[in-house]
């Protein structure tokens, strides 16, 4: 598969990456070989291997339905870059 | 030729947990903003999220009661999308392996016929945060306490063809999740809300381009958006033009769907299983447990009431419409005419509470009283008349159905001779339309009765009125 600057620009802005201009040629390079290993990976014959979800051969533990909380709020937010009212402020965002 | 209207709904039902899906926050509404979080909640790097089971368990309660397969074996995906109360940047979903598969709801039309809707699955997964955008500028507030509560998302097949049926099949999952107290159902707080897929087409040509509208959280605004979204995509089909595969909202002040600011990928969410949880696994001593405590449903209910309650398949459809409303009517059934009853229940009752916008669970009037009141009616102490002013009595200001009765001397009047004594002042005291009605004014009885009914002041039996009545104007 080709690895074209617009598939690379398409994919940075689904990851919210902000890539310059310059490094666009040399990550769709690199992104080519990840994808020939994946095709190297894609040629092992898988028939008759069911799917699996998850590498560990284990069931989901279920937790039983019970508060554990502790009001942490101050620490919680403690590091984020601007708080007012307990809501964290970020960039106005209005759809 | 004319278009043939084509939808399929998707539900969000916000289970009724005690705590989030992946952690042990309280999932109580209304808390301080963020109160309710932790490590895992907001992200935080390491926190590892641990499956509520009783979330799990309501799932299958829902499938249980809908018919539908249970897949013994489902698994969680990350759905990756990037917004402020999202704080992973991915939601935790069921993709490809839901808990729920295919299952079947049945809706009563209003023709009287039966329509069984295809449910598509139904999935786990997280609710997301809120962001408020009114109290700052250029600022959005994000509060957390939202993000992690489980939902049930419900999908249905494209088997609804009417903005009516899409209201039926809505009312009825929404009656089912409250009788399997999976989900409050409040719309406005939005814990049962729903998206809405909308398309037309020839009748047999394959399905048109749909539109989504997103976010309806009430019954009307549910058939409002739909009706404004038909004629819109039928005007534009009649005039050759194409609808285009787009996200609506419905704005309830204009009554319109408008288009939200697509972005241009948000539908590539690159689901891929989420390595953080492993894959869910129904065993049958669970499924066998959850069974065990589903309660009577709603069609088989209804059924019932039908049989032990003599009554017609429309009351007993709406005395089965929640779960307390048909408890409550059960309990004034007890020892009463079963549909005098009803009527009661349905009219005077579900008028009153419609009237002071307030719910069965808070009803002002217990059953035991409204019983009460319907038997004083069967045993002649009251009219029917008298009993409505006393129903008003008891919603708005409390007391005993007997107290009132006594203290404001409303016990109905059965003497005969005490009900001839005001028929004949009566007719004594009209000589004229006692002539007329003799002359054959055959409708003057009802002036008649209603002088009657006044001088007693509406105590009098309207049968010995009526009976007496006759006797005396009939006598020559």
């Amino acid at each position: 598969m080709a690895f074209d600057q617009d598939t690379v620009r398409r994919t940075a802005h689904l990851a919210r990456m902000a890539l310059p201009q310059t490094e666009i040629p040399a990550v769709a390079e690199q992104l080519e070989r990840i994808m020939e290993l994946i095709g190297t990976l894609r040629a092992i014959g898988t028939e008759d291997t069911s799917p699996m979800a998850h590498p560990l051969d284990l069931d989901q533990p279920l937790r039983s339905d019970t508060v554990d909380h502790r009001d942490r709020r101050a620490v919680l937010m403690a590091n984020a870059p601007a708080v007012e009212h307990g809501l964290f402020l970020v960039p106005k965002v209005i759809e | 030729m004319g278009w043939e209207v084509v939808i399929g709904l998707e539900v969000h039902a916000q289970l009724n947990t005690a705590t989030k899906i992946f952690c042990g926050c309280s999932t109580t509404f209304g808390a301080e903003p963020n109160s309710h979080t932790c490590p895992v909640c907001l992200a935080m790097p390491g926190a590892l999220p641990v499956l509520n089971e009783a979330a799990v368990d309501k799932a299958i309660a829902l499938g249980l009661a809908i018919g539908a397969e249970l897949n013994r074996q489902s698994v969680f995906a990350r759905k990756n999308y990037f917004y402020p109360d999202l704080p992973k940047g991915y939601q935790i979903s069921q993709y490809e392996l839901p808990v729920v598969g295919k299952g079947t709801l049945t809706i009563s039309l209003t023709d009287g016929t039966e329509k069984v809707v295809g449910v598509t699955r139904a999935h786990l997964e997280e609710d997301a945060g809120k962001s408020l955008h009114e109290a700052f500028v250029d600022q959005s507030g994000i509060d957390l306490n939202r993000a992690g509560t489980p939902l049930l998302e419900i999908v249905s097949e494209p088997d609804m063809r009417s903005p009516a049926e899409a209201v039926a099949y809505l009312k009825k999952l929404h009656a089912l999740v409250r009788y399997l107290d999976i989900c409050d159902g409040n719309m406005q707080e939005g814990s049962f809300r729903c998206d809405a897929n909308v398309s037309l087409r020839r009748p047999g040509a394959p399905l048109g381009t749909r539109a989504e509208i997103k976010n309806l959280n009430s019954f009307r605004f549910l058939e409002k958006a739909l009706e404004y979204e038909i004629a819109r995509q039928r005007d534009i089909l009649e005039r050759g033009g194409c609808i285009v595969q787009e996200t609506r909202l419905y704005d309830a002040g204009r009554g319109e769907t408008r288009s939200m600011r697509s972005k241009e990928e948000a539908n590539d969410y690159r689901y891929f299983p989420d390595p953080d949880l492993l894959p869910l696994v129904l065993d049958p001593a669970r499924i066998a447990r959850v069974r065990g405590t589903l309660p009577e449903l709603p069609d088989i209910k209804r059924a019932r009431f039908m049989r032990q309650y003599a009554l017609p398949a429309y009351d007993a459809g709406v005395l089965t419409m929640s779960r307390v409303l048909a408890d409550y009517y059960e309990q004034v059934a007890v020892g009463v005419d079963s549909k005098l009853a009803a009527n009661w229940v349905m009219g005077e009752l579900l008028g009153a509470l419609n009237k002071a916008g307030i719910e069965i669970e808070t009803c002002p009037v217990s059953a035991e009283k409204l019983r009460l009141l319907v038997q004083r009616i069967e045993d002649q102490t009251i009219s029917g008349k008298i009993a409505k002013e006393i129903f008003e009595d008891l919603f708005h200001s409390g007391g005993e159905v007997d107290a009132i009765i006594e203290k404001r001397g409303l016990r109905q009047i059965t003497d005969t001779g005490a009900i001839a004594a005001l028929v004949d002042g009566i007719v004594a005291a009209h000589p004229q339309q006692v002539a007329d009605f003799r002359a054959g004014k055959d409708k003057l009885l009802g002036f008649f009765v209603g002088q009657v009914m006044k001088a007693s002041k509406g105590k009098a039996n309207p049968d010995q009125v009526n009976t007496i009545l006759l006797e005396r104007l009939r006598k020559e």
